[in-house]
């Protein structure tokens, strides 16, 4: 089952290889891992996406939690969540592929951020089935290069992670 | 001590200092480019002794023997390079068995670090896996804090080894000095006290059980619980098992006792488990060599309370009904509390109908073997040095065969008396550890239980036994083979001995003779009570003893891999 995992870790050097150390050494899966500081310079916030069964999802969170620099965790797929992630996506789009790969990105709403003379760069912002409906969507050999920043996120409502 | 505040000092000083401040009797090192400086304070000083090893491993096993025996934290020092990878198995097996330690590397200067400089090495990510927390200290004016926060680590929670890597550059820059009085970490906080709720739901398990078993492991140990252990099993009349590194948590000689449990444990410890309806787990972690297959261990229903400090421990092989996170002392304490309070309700008709299944299953005997045989049995050597030293010898073992019978045969009634590399399995441990173990207890008795193999892994430890006039004494059960090996190969690989055999073995006695030490050959079985007597009774000589056992005898009763632990091939099966 897919799992959002979300941390918070003390900013300091090594952190970060301290949490994707584990997850190789005991044999977890990461789909994503996305890191930045937060609004705290002090912390910064981690968004994991994962797979397993409930009893490797829970030796996942039990890990994390021992890891000396992990202030807190919290699996975001126990209840009601949203999730982002940010693809940058380099296109072919000579003159007679120009108008479609517009009117593409208008449909999924995304913006066209850097055009030439046969390529745009469209920037698209969703979750990632949005972003992987995207990509389906496309003929394959428009694609030059794609780049995703992986998912963030966040609790609905009242659901807060900080310290 | 004085606590000399708001002082200049360079960062050499401060480790130094700081290890006084923390109380360290003894370091365990092996100088080095990197760690100069810090040498030369420790030189100006007699507060901390240095013990100077001949490897680095021999360092930190003898540092992971200190802590073992003694409760407190054990301290090694090494540079940078070679000398940090050669600590690295010793950091694992010290991280594997949870032992508080601290272990302070050289590093080259910060200006070079990256560069592929002479003796550099990624120390902090090569020991990221086995250490519980490491350090890479950039500016002196973090050293002291960050030292006191590694002593603080390495003992609280579930302890474990922290290293903290000190650039060359560093110990000589200067700051103002002051040792922290308190740490305080946002990102851990361990628990102690149990959950409330769950120890009421456990007191009623408890109190319902028909056939109620107490599994406890190293955790017991660790936590110094083994008194409170024993009042608690003892008050309900339940019986009790250890793992191999809990041996001693529990009387080893008292009639509730089953022995040890697991891949060789006893035949009535293993029974008990499996066929226990509640099942009392103690800081245990039903690792595979404990409860062997998990899915063949479920096919009997029971009810699990488990305690330990560490919740990772909890739920990760076996699901357990009633977890409890929390120090074994205190949680035990609120258990005696709660049954003590109300304990007329039990079933004692029910637990005296379990005594009496259990001793069918202690009448198999299990661990018999032949007392008759002209060669020299590893068991009847090690029943003899019980008997020798009363059962009250520090015992630390290296790997295999000998560490099996050392742990089924020596019966150790008090805990941190059996001092063995059980998690990580480190050949080689024994000999340093048994350095450690003698210094903590310098009028000790302490027997290093080895076999040819082993002792060959950190013999160079011989020489640092001479300098520092250590008097333990080896039993090496010299059986030719890699005992443990050559078991398997004969159960599971149909009797080809690949390369287990030892061709070639060097001659023990003139080996010891040759670092200063007194060597003994023994190869009759009458004779090795009286060689062991006279060896034990040599209290300031390092005696090795060298004893020709059969090259044949297995450790039974075995569960082999994978299998669940009742499926158990026993000697009389053969």
């Amino acid at each position: 089952m897919r799992r959002v995992i979300s941390i918070l870790v003390e900013n300091e050097a090594g952190a970060l290889s301290r949490i994707s150390n584990m997850f190789s050494a005991r044999g977890y899966n990461i789909e994503s891992l996305t890191v930045a500081p937060t609004e705290d310079a002090s912390l910064s916030r981690m968004t994991i996406v994962t797979s397993g069964s409930e009893d490797v999802i829970e030796q996942i969170t039990k890990q994390l939690n021992k890891l000396v620099e992990v202030v807190k965790v919290v699996d975001l797929s126990e209840a009601e969540h949203i999730e982002r992630e940010l693809m940058l996506i380099k296109v072919r789009a000579g003159i007679k592929e120009r108008e479609d790969m517009k009117r593409m990105a208008d449909i999924f709403r995304g913006r066209v951020i850097d055009v030439s003379d046969n390529t745009y760069t469209i920037e698209l912002t969703g979750d990632c089935r949005k972003l992987d409906a995207f990509i389906q969507a496309l003929d394959p050999g428009a694609i030059i290069e794609t780049v995703r920043t992986g998912a963030s996120g966040i609790g609905r409502g009242n659901r807060v992670l900080r310290v | 001590m004085d606590r000399i505040k708001g002082v200049e000092l360079n960062g050499a000083e401060i480790v130094v200092r700081c290890l006084q401040e923390e109380g360290v009797e003894y370091v365990f090192g092996y100088p080095g480019g990197a760690v100069l400086y810090i040498y030369d304070e420790l030189f100006k000083q007699d507060k901390v002794r240095h013990v100077l090893v001949r490897h680095e491993q021999g360092a930190v096993h003898a540092a992971d023997g200190y802590s073992r025996s003694s409760h407190k934290v054990g301290v090694c020092l090494v540079t940078s390079g070679p000398g940090v990878t050669n600590a690295v198995t010793g950091i694992a097996t010290a991280y594997m068995d949870s032992i508080p330690m601290v272990i302070i590397s050289g590093q080259v200067p910060t200006h070079a670090i990256g560069q592929d400089a002479f003796q550099e090495c990624d120390t902090v990510g090569i020991t990221r896996p086995c250490v519980k927390h490491n350090f890479l200290v950039k500016d002196v004016k973090d050293l002291a804090a960050t030292i006191k926060k590694a002593f603080y680590l390495a003992q609280s929670g579930r302890p474990g080894p922290v290293l903290v890597d000190v650039p060359k550059d560093v110990t000589a820059m200067v700051t103002e000095y002051q040792y922290p009085e308190t740490v305080s970490m946002r990102s851990y906080n361990p628990v102690r006290k149990g959950h409330a709720g769950q120890i009421k739901k456990a007191a009623r398990l408890i109190k319902q059980a028909k056939r109620p078993m107490v599994y406890a492991g190293g955790g017991v140990i660790l936590s110094n619980a083994a008194p409170r252990l024993t009042e608690f099993v003892r008050l309900l009349g339940f019986p009790c098992t250890n793992t191999l590194m809990g041996l001693g948590g529990y009387p080893g000689t008292d009639r509730q006792f089953l022995g040890m449990l697991g891949m060789h444990g006893t035949y009535e410890a293993n029974m008990a488990m499996q066929h226990s309806d509640v099942l009392l787990a103690i800081g245990a972690r039903f690792d595979d060599r404990v409860i062997g297959d998990p899915a063949h261990f479920a096919q009997n229903p029971r009810k699990i309370i488990h305690v330990d400090i560490d919740p990772s421990s909890i739920s990760k092989r076996v699901r357990v009904d009633v977890p409890i996170v929390g120090n074994i002392p205190d949680v035990l304490d609120d258990l005696l509390t709660l049954l003590r309070a109300d304990a007329g309700e039990r079933d004692a008709a029910a637990l005296e109908a379990w005594w009496q299944q259990i001793a069918t299953w202690r009448a198999r005997n299990c661990l018999k073997y032949d007392r008759a045989s002209k060669i020299i049995k590893p068991q009847f050597v090690i029943e003899k040095l019980y008997e020798v030293t009363g059962g009250n010898a520090f015992v630390t073992s290296d790997v295999g065969q000998h560490q099996m019978w050392a742990a089924q045969f020596y019966k150790f009634d008090q805990p941190r008396r059996w001092i063995n590399s059980g998690g990580l399995g480190t050949m080689g441990f024994g000999l340093p550890a048994a350095m450690g173990v003698q210094l903590a207890n310098r009028d000790a008795t302490v027997a290093c239980v080895t076999g040819e193999s082993s002792i060959q892994m950190c013999l160079q430890e011989l020489s640092t036994c001479k300098q520092y006039r250590l008097p333990i004494k080896i039993v090496n059960l010299n059986n030719r083979y890699m005992g443990m090996v050559r078991q398997w190969q004969q159960f599971f690989h149909g009797n080809r001995y690949s390369e287990s055999y030892m061709d070639a073995l060097p001659d023990f006695v003139k080996l010891a003779e040759g670092y200063g030490h007194r060597g003994v050959l023994i190869d009759q079985p009458a004779d090795v009570e009286p060689a062991l007597r006279e060896a034990f009774a040599r209290k300031d000589e390092l005696v090795f003893l060298d004893v020709i056992t059969d090259q044949a005898e297995n450790v039974y009763p075995m569960v082999p891999g994978g299998k669940g632990i009742t499926e158990m091939i026993l000697s009389e099966e053969l």
